[in-house]
């Protein structure tokens, strides 16, 4: 979906089962450093077995370097705009032809790349970061605590989300920093529900209970023994909210209230080709089509191939 | 089953009032207010503070909301200035199109996504399998937008087949009448959902093809067809039923992507005009209204889990 569910919600994405959870991913906070390095090889002998997972893998390298280091090779004026080079053909000086105001495409396909990237990745990992160290409070205290947290997790889930972005686009002025906390503030609340959920099941566990009996603060329960034992299902989740947080940019920016000229992200770009959709203008339209679709499939052909990996255990039965 | 649907009804009261205070904090930065937006950038500053007063914009923010929510509960919902009606009146004529472009869209992604999912897990791990996944994978990845352009450049402007616009009329009669433009937002929609029910089928149907009960259904010598349909399709349909309410606040989300591309005169369109405008009561009104749904869309679908599922007893 372009603008995508909570992936909590989101039926393509089973998280891990209950059931999964009974084995923690690693056995304790006490275990030798030895055995902890097998799992992490285990665990990428998995992920490197599954070629989607490469695939993916590599795509994302691509899209990184296409977009950080591409200018450095590729120069193009992305500053001033130069009407005599208006809507024009790809060609040698311009490999994907130019955009309405004379940018070289290409060029204007790594700055946008840039910002899509930033945007995603740094959106997915604030979200993951509230929404982790929320969940796992809300869990561990439980009680009426707990109710009131997730009660505030649930309103905020009810409010059709783009409202709320769209909203908040118009208070702020959209630029990349702004974004990233928009989209976070949306998407921390099914991170929270899903690590909340995580948390329920650890907290009455022995090595946890323990903490509380030598003791240990909740801060220490949760930081060294909660969330490391989530901690496949919170990467699991915030590679799939890099991959939302791209395609949720990408709708804001349709909508108008993406990252203002002169920079751009891939959204921004689409959108605007979609105006001279009637022309054959191919260039300003498929190039940054293409680079969402691939970026946003790479990044959840990672999540899929993380999750096997960090559910090996289940490869083995 | 009552005490649960009593309990259930005012945790959903509680969110909605969490909800009416959130959105109204929020407006409420807007830049310049109201009254900035509504007598635009060269209105005076004695202009300004003169509407302020008659609007009431220079109460505290506690006396606003109490009034407004006074007002809320007497079913008024506010007046757009910018659209000159009230809001009740813009909501009425475009929810119920809303409703028609979700309904029809959910109906069609479920139509082909069910059918294709149960097929995936039948004949997995074959070509076909492999060919509806990436389909699914590219369905997932693409902004609603860009399917909706494309379809609109292939099938409206190059091949002249369908209009290159929804359906326009005030009521929902007028929009149905028109059913060829319909095909298009639509399939847009329906494409957004199709991916999700597609792989959410396909896993449900390979974890119950292992279960117990499906071994019994097969010792008994029931047909594979009745296997499948009789047995798994019937537990995987409950399921459905939870995912259709929590998916509930994307699918109004992605009403306003659709409805902008297309030009439908829904709740989206509403929406997205009015943030453009900084139409504040409308504003408050459509977020109200769409939230408020979203509740009773979950409530009904938890209803609806209870009453499908023989296994969930409320107490």
């Amino acid at each position: 979906m372009a603008i995508t569910p909570p992936s909590s919600i989101d039926p393509t994405r089973e998280s891990l089962a209950p059931a999964d959870l009974e084995a923690p991913i690693d056995s304790s906070a006490g275990q030798i450093a030895g055995k902890s390095r097998s799992m992490l090889r285990r665990g990428w002998e998995v992920f490197a077995e599954n070629k989607l997972a490469l695939v993916g893998l590599g795509l994302v390298l691509f899209m990184i370097l296409f977009s950080f280091v591409g200018p450095l090779i590729y120069h193009t004026n992305q500053v001033n705009t130069n009407l005599t080079d208006y809507l024009c053909k790809p060609s040698g000086a311009h490999l994907l032809g130019c955009n309405d105001v004379g940018y070289d495409e290409l060029g204007r396909l790594m700055l946008g790349g840039q910002a899509s990237l930033e945007v995603g990745v740094a959106a997915a990992l604030l979200a993951t970061l509230i929404g982790t160290i929320y969940g796992a409070f809300s869990g561990f205290i439980g009680g009426v605590g707990d109710s009131i947290m997730m009660r505030i997790v649930d309103a905020g889930l009810s409010i059709p989300y783009l409202f709320v972005l769209i909203i908040l686009s118009v208070i702020f002025h959209p630029d990349p920093l702004v974004m990233i906390v928009i989209i976070a503030v949306f998407y921390w609340l099914g991170v929270a529900r899903l690590v909340r959920g995580e948390t329920l099941t650890l907290r009455t566990r022995e090595y946890v209970q323990a903490v509380k009996v030598v003791g240990g603060s909740r801060a220490r329960a949760i930081s060294r023994h909660v969330v490391p034992n989530a901690i496949g299902t919170i990467i699991v989740q915030a590679t799939f909210a890099v991959a939302d947080s791209i395609l949720i940019l990408a709708g804001l920016g349709f909508l108008g209230f993406g990252i203002q000229p002169p920079s751009t992200d891939w959204g921004t770009m689409l959108s605007n080709g979609t105006n001279y959709v009637q022309g054959g203008y191919w260039w300003l339209i498929y190039p940054p089509g293409i680079c969402i679709i691939l970026t946003v499939v790479a990044f959840n052909f990672i999540g899929d191939a993380l999750r096997d990996a960090f559910e090996t255990r289940l490869q083995r039965r | 089953m009552i005490g649960f649907l009593i309990r259930r009804f005012l945790q959903a009261l509680v969110v909605t009032f969490i909800v009416t205070i959130v959105t109204f904090i929020l407006l409420h930065l807007l830049p310049g207010g109201p009254i900035r937006a509504l007598l635009g950038p060269r209105a005076t500053p004695q202009q300004i503070a003169h509407y302020n007063v008659l609007y009431g914009y220079n109460r505290p923010l506690v006396v606003q909301y109490w009034k407004w929510i006074i007002q809320l509960l007497h079913g008024n919902l506010g007046y757009s200035v910018k659209l000159n009606e009230t809001v009740a009146y813009g909501i009425t004529q475009a929810l119920p199109k809303t409703i028609v472009l979700i309904g029809l869209g959910t109906v069609v992604s479920l139509i082909f996504g069910i059918p294709l999912g149960i097929y995936q897990a039948v004949k997995r791990y074959t070509v076909g399998d492999y060919v509806l996944t990436g389909i699914s994978f590219i369905g997932y990845a693409t902004p609603t937008f860009f399917i909706g352009v494309l379809l609109i450049d292939w099938f409206a402007v190059s091949l002249h087949i369908f209009p290159t616009e929804a359906p326009q009329g005030n009521t929902v009669a007028q929009v149905l009448s028109q059913p060829l433009g319909l095909v298009l937002p639509v399939l847009t929609y329906a494409f957004l959902g199709y991916a999700g029910w597609s792989r959410y089928m396909r896993s449900s149907v390979m974890d119950n093809l292992v279960q117990d009960y499906v071994r019994t259904a097969r010792a008994k010598g029931a047909s594979e067809r009745r296997v499948l349909w009789g047995h798994i399709f019937r537990n995987s349909l409950i399921t459905i039923v939870t995912l259709l309410g929590l998916s509930l606040p994307a699918l109004v989300g992605g009403a306003v992507i659709v409805e902008d591309v297309f030009n439908y005169p829904g709740m989206g369109l509403l929406f997205f005009n009015a943030a453009q405008n900084y139409d504040f009561q409308m504003l408050l009104g459509v977020t109200l209204i769409g939230t408020i749904a979203t509740i009773l869309g979950n409530l009904l679908a938890d209803i609806g889990y209870a009453a499908l599922d023989p296994r969930v007893r409320y107490n």
